[in-house]
């Protein structure tokens, strides 16, 4: 590994000028690119939340034909009432585009795109054309996921977590072109993948600025750059498992077929070899850019810098050996329930690490409450939930009684759109004045915010007390059990509250499009912020930096003794 | 290479919408009742008539515990049995009969927009045998206030498996080709059973409770009959009709 | 409104009791975060006047809230790992159980009780459609398996839950501890009938279950 960054004046393209396809289409530049990742996860944002939606309408009121539900197929709905067989698509493909169309491009493909050549001090990405492809592969692989639900007898409906044998048999499923559609689709989505982590380590490794050494990275940086090395060794255990499984269902192989030899648990324990990475690749991201956000917002140094960084790094090697406890119920050997168990209880230490230090950093602050600061608070806060209530389901005794209940659902939910989505929204809040020029407006994502942490609270923490009942997942019709009917209110009320979370995203979506063009100028640096991007113009040229930058401390420089102003960007020098 | 996207894009979905398959909601008139043939494509005026005896003690038809679903165990006052074998005073009930071959070589037959029609009621599909033409469409209706799912498990033709979770639910499906007998299942109640004789033509009947079936619309000729039971397997027969006339024929199965 | 379901097996309660004290420990540690975040969000809220306090951390402070969640979830894992031993343990079924094999399929859980001969895989075997009648106080053993894709028997108020796997025979045990009837729940997706994949266990005194035993092995009614 090199701290010297090497110049690559040359990648800026020359000085001719590009055509408008050449510039906002197929373009090699990483923000433009990380641009087009943006709109194309929010779109896929909104479908998983619509999808979702349906789901808690037959859930809040099972057997009711959907408002305008008229529209939808026979093969989807009967008079307007969603089929069980339509259910579980919706399931499915929520849970399918939520994870990896909406909320792991917008951490990687946006963020991972948008922030690492600018904050490292680099012209563009190792790879610009490679990137260019990176972008229109996960394109792609969104139509291709897409069309699942025009093909005869459904999209894929065996959870986005496809266990087989359901998922190999059409006969058990009754599904066959949209699983393999969806098989198709992920794969090409995981070339995608694996080819923007390769971009990004490379970047990372070798185009750092001068000055910029690996302990100067901002913790956003050296999140996105571990997340990209869990990325390119996790997905293709995926796409191993995925082609398996495609060659299950169109090729008449029995890898997972018991009556051919086949084992079904193998899939369970490929799928979360992955899996659970991928779940750290969702989060690690949504940290490091709270981290940047909460010692801008509290005008202080992160708080353990280096903890921090191991935390991460600890974080990602322990979440390769955890991956069982998603099995314990699985039929595999207790035995390794108990190794599995010791693991994961393990990598709630790192988790709390981070948290005590984003509280440190808080501490003797000097708190200012921008939308970007509220949804990182947020993150903290609702994260912690998720996290401590992963410690039930880790105890594996309790987790008998928990797996597949809500009690997961209510997890998940938390650590994903508590964490994860909190953290989104702050660096889109964050970091619009820099992509576009333009202010989004304070007061609307106030109220965005505010709006969003009540009904999100509202929809998703009920979801325990429904777990506690034993409330299963997946089930299209809970009323269908006796010990379930007395919580039907319960359901009704989280459904009352995803609906509201979904209008509450008006202001947001409002904000976004109108501030494109009627925002107010953004300055160069809007928030007082001491990374790299902020000392170049809003948005940055092609290329970044007129010239490289030279980097002289760490990110974090807040109310430092040595300046009068309460920050100092990497770059400036300090008259001593 | 914007235009090589577009068309990827477009044949990624016509390739996801594959072929056909049916689904089609279809305003059924009300069609097909368990013994009359589909009359609508009679090429002559010939017919055949006859019977199905059964000789021997019946088997006893196994009791269906319905203890998990009330509501259709409450439709069967003295107790559920299943229909597998369906005896009164020697003559056998559910046998599929039909022609199966001596039609004129090359004649086809439109199919009637008319549905053949299979209800479930208390949990049990009626009628328990049913003809179809190929195209015709075969209207299923649940009129139980549960969930069943209808799973055709053919052979030759695209299978389907549906769910009508609610009572009133109606679903149209079609079959592309000849299969005697496609079978229909249900997984949520194991024990529901029902099979569809698909046909390229009209000429086939269902034997009621007294054993008697007529298949009309007949031209001149001679032909082989083949009768199914789902237990006691086949029979054949030959019979040869006149313009304007009727022949008898008799099929005979036994208890093992 | 109560919650978690009642108890009816001799473990439900030391899941429950996990349950309770791990609920307040992370009850505890949630407190010291979200009032901790309260307060120091309203405490050093920017005024004009005030800067923040320069400093880059303790290694004190990472040492001390490194060490108390480590040393919290050794403890817990350990609790687990022997209470998951006696639930779960293959090799160590309870002795004098009654054995009945389950065969889960689509949507229904076909049980197989041993009859009079009280052996599995002999002739006077006999299977019902989704009712399980066990005697109360005695341990049962399922043979857990599954014909067409994996489901998962699961049944509340035992605090029981197996994956049931084609292709494997599982074993699971329990000890019911009150009489009644309880609902068995499918707790894995498998296809468009999961959500109604809903069995009873029948929970007799001892001689009720002989005298039902006695009377469906004798050709009693039901497929």
């Amino acid at each position: 590994m090199t701290t010297a960054a090497v110049h690559h004046e040359a990648a800026a393209g020359g000085h001719h000028e590009l055509s408008f396809v050449r510039k906002y289409i197929f373009s090699t530049d990483h923000k433009i690119i990380g641009i087009q990742f943006l709109f194309m996860s929010l779109f896929f944002l909104l479908v998983g939340g619509l999808l979702a939606m349906m789901m808690r309408w037959q859930l809040g009121y099972p057997g009711k034909a959907v408002p305008g539900g008229g529209v939808l197929p026979e093969t989807m709905a009967s008079g307007g009432v969603i089929l069980p067989e339509f259910y579980n698509s919706l399931v499915t493909m929520h849970g399918t585009f939520m994870v990896f169309f909406a909320i792991m491009p917008l951490l990687v493909g946006v963020y991972g795109n948008y922030l690492i050549p600018l904050k490292i001090g680099a012209p563009d990405m190792a790879f610009p054309r490679i990137n260019m492809a990176s972008f229109w592969i996960a394109f792609g692989a969104g139509i291709i996921m897409l069309a699942g639900f025009f093909a005869t007898g459904g999209h894929a409906a065996a959870g986005w977590t496809s266990y087989a044998p359901l998922s190999a048999r059409s006969d058990l499923s009754g599904v066959h072109m949209g699983q393999v559609l969806w098989l198709v689709g992920l794969i090409v989505l995981g070339l995608s993948s694996i080819l923007g982590s390769m971009n990004y380590i490379t970047t990372v490794v070798n185009l750092r600025a001068p000055g910029m050494t690996w302990f100067r990275l901002p913790l956003s940086i050296w999140a996105l750059f571990i997340t990209a090395i869990l990325v390119l060794l996790a997905m293709p255990v995926l796409s191993g498992a995925l082609i398996m499984l495609l060659f299950d269902q169109t090729l008449g192989t029995h890898f997972f077929d018991v009556s051919a030899g086949g084992q079904p648990l193998m899939w369970q324990h490929l799928f979360w070899f992955f899996g659970h990475p991928e779940v750290y690749i969702l989060i690690l991201p949504a940290m490091g850019i709270v981290s940047d956000i909460i010692a801008n917002g509290s005008r202080k140094p992160i708080f353990g810098y280096h903890s921090m960084v191991f935390a991460i790094g600890a974080i990602a090697f322990l979440g390769w050996i955890v991956w069982g406890h998603h099995m314990f119920q699985s039929g595999m050997n207790p035995m390794l329930g108990t190794s599995f168990m010791i693991s994961t209880m393990v990598i709630a230490v790192p988790s709390a690490i981070k948290t005590f230090n984003w509280m440190g950093t808080l501490w003797r602050g000097n708190i200012h409450f921008h939308t970007p600061m509220l949804n990182a608070l947020a993150f903290v806060s609702m994260f912690v939930i998720g996290g401590l209530s992963g410690i039930f389901m880790a105890s594996t005794p309790v987790d008998i009684f928990q797996h597949d209940t809500y009690f997961i659902v209510a997890h998940i939910h938390y650590v994903l759109f508590g964490g994860s989505l909190f953290a989104i929204f702050g660096a889109i809040y964050f970091w619009y004045p820099k992509m576009f020029g333009r202010m989004m407006s304070e007061r609307l994502g106030k109220v965005h915010f505010v709006l969003t942490f009540v009904f999100y609270n509202l929809t998703f923490f009920p979801m325990h007390f429904l777990g506690m009942t034993g409330h299963m997942r997946r089930i299209y019709d809970p009323t269908q059990y006796e010990f379930l009917r007395p919580y039907q209110g319960t359901n009704r009320l989280i459904t009352v509250g995803a609906f509201l979370l979904l209008a509450s995203q008006l202001p947001f979506i409002w904000n976004f499009f109108w501030s494109l063009r009627k925002g107010a100028k953004a300055p160069l640096n809007p928030w007082r912020d001491n990374g790299l991007e902020w000392t170049v113009p809003s948005p940055p040229p092609h290329g970044n930096f007129a010239t490289t930058p030279t980097v002289h401390h760490g990110p974090y420089e807040y109310s430092s003794p040595l300046t009068t102003d309460d920050y100092l960007p990497q770059n400036q020098e300090v008259r001593p | 290479m914007r235009r090589m996207m577009l068309a990827v894009g477009t044949v990624a979905l016509c390739v996801a919408c594959g072929g056909g398959g049916g689904g089609d909601q279809a305003g059924g008139a009300e069609g097909g009742d368990q013994a009359a043939p589909a009359a609508a494509a009679a090429l002559g005026t010939a017919s055949v008539s006859g019977n199905v005896l059964f000789t021997g003690t019946a088997p006893a038809n196994p009791a269906i515990d319905m203890a998990e679903e009330p509501a259709c165990r409450d439709k069967h006052p003295e107790g559920p049995r299943d229909p597998e074998v369906v005896v009164t005073d020697g003559k056998l009930a559910n046998v599929f009969v039909y022609v199966k071959s001596g039609l004129p070589a090359g004649q086809t037959f439109p199919a009637p927009s008319a549905p053949a029609v299979i209800d479930q009621d208390g949990c049990l599909y009626h009628p328990r045998v049913l003809g179809v033409m190929v195209g015709q469409p075969l209207e299923i209706r649940n009129s139980d206030p549960v969930l069943h799912n209808i799973k055709a498990v053919p052979t030759v033709n695209r299978g389907f498996n549906i769910s009508q979770p609610q009572a009133g639910m109606t679903t149209t499906r079609t079959f592309s080709d000849p299969e005697v007998m496609v079978p229909l299942e249900c997984n949520v109640h194991g024990w529901m059973n029902a099979f569809l004789g698909v046909v390229a033509h009209p000429f086939f009947a269902v034997s009621g409770t007294d054993g008697t079936f007529t298949i009309g619309g007949l031209p001149a000729g001679t032909y082989e009959l083949e009768a199914w039971h789902e237990k006691f397997g086949t029979r054949t027969a030959s019979v040869t009709v006149t313009d304007g006339g009727t022949a008898t024929v008799e099929f005979s199965f036994a208890a093992n | 409104m109560h919650w978690l379901p009642p108890q009816a097996s001799t473990f439900a309660s030391e899941i429950d009791f996990m349950f309770w004290v791990i609920l307040v420990i992370t009850g505890i540690a949630f407190v010291i975060v979200e009032v901790g975040l309260l307060w120091f969000v309203i405490r050093y809220r920017h005024r004009p006047d005030r800067r923040a306090y320069y400093t880059h951390g303790s290694k004190t402070a990472e040492i001390i809230w490194t060490a108390i969640p480590a040393a919290t979830v050794i403890v817990l894992g350990v609790w687990s790992g022997r209470v998951w031993g006696e639930i779960k343990r293959r090799d160590r079924l309870p002795a004098n159980a009654v054995r009945v094999a389950i065969a889960a399929k689509q949507f229904e859980w076909n049980v197989t009780y041993a009859g009079a001969d009280g052996a599995l895989g002999t002739p006077d075997d006999f299977t019902v459609r989704n009712q399980l009648h066990v005697p109360v106080d005695r341990p049962v053993v399922v043979d857990l398996t599954a014909e067409d894709a994996i489901h998962s028997f699961f049944v509340p108020v035992f605090r029981l839950k197996q994956d049931a796997v084609p292709g494997m025979r599982i074993p699971v045990w329990f000890e019911a501890t009150q009489v009644g009837e309880y609902e068995i729940a499918c707790a894995e997706l498998c296809g468009l009938g999961h959500y109604r994949m809903r069995g009873m266990v029948h929970v007799h005194t001892q001689e009720d279950f002989d005298r039902w035993m006695l009377a469906r092995a004798a050709g009693g009614e039901g497929r």
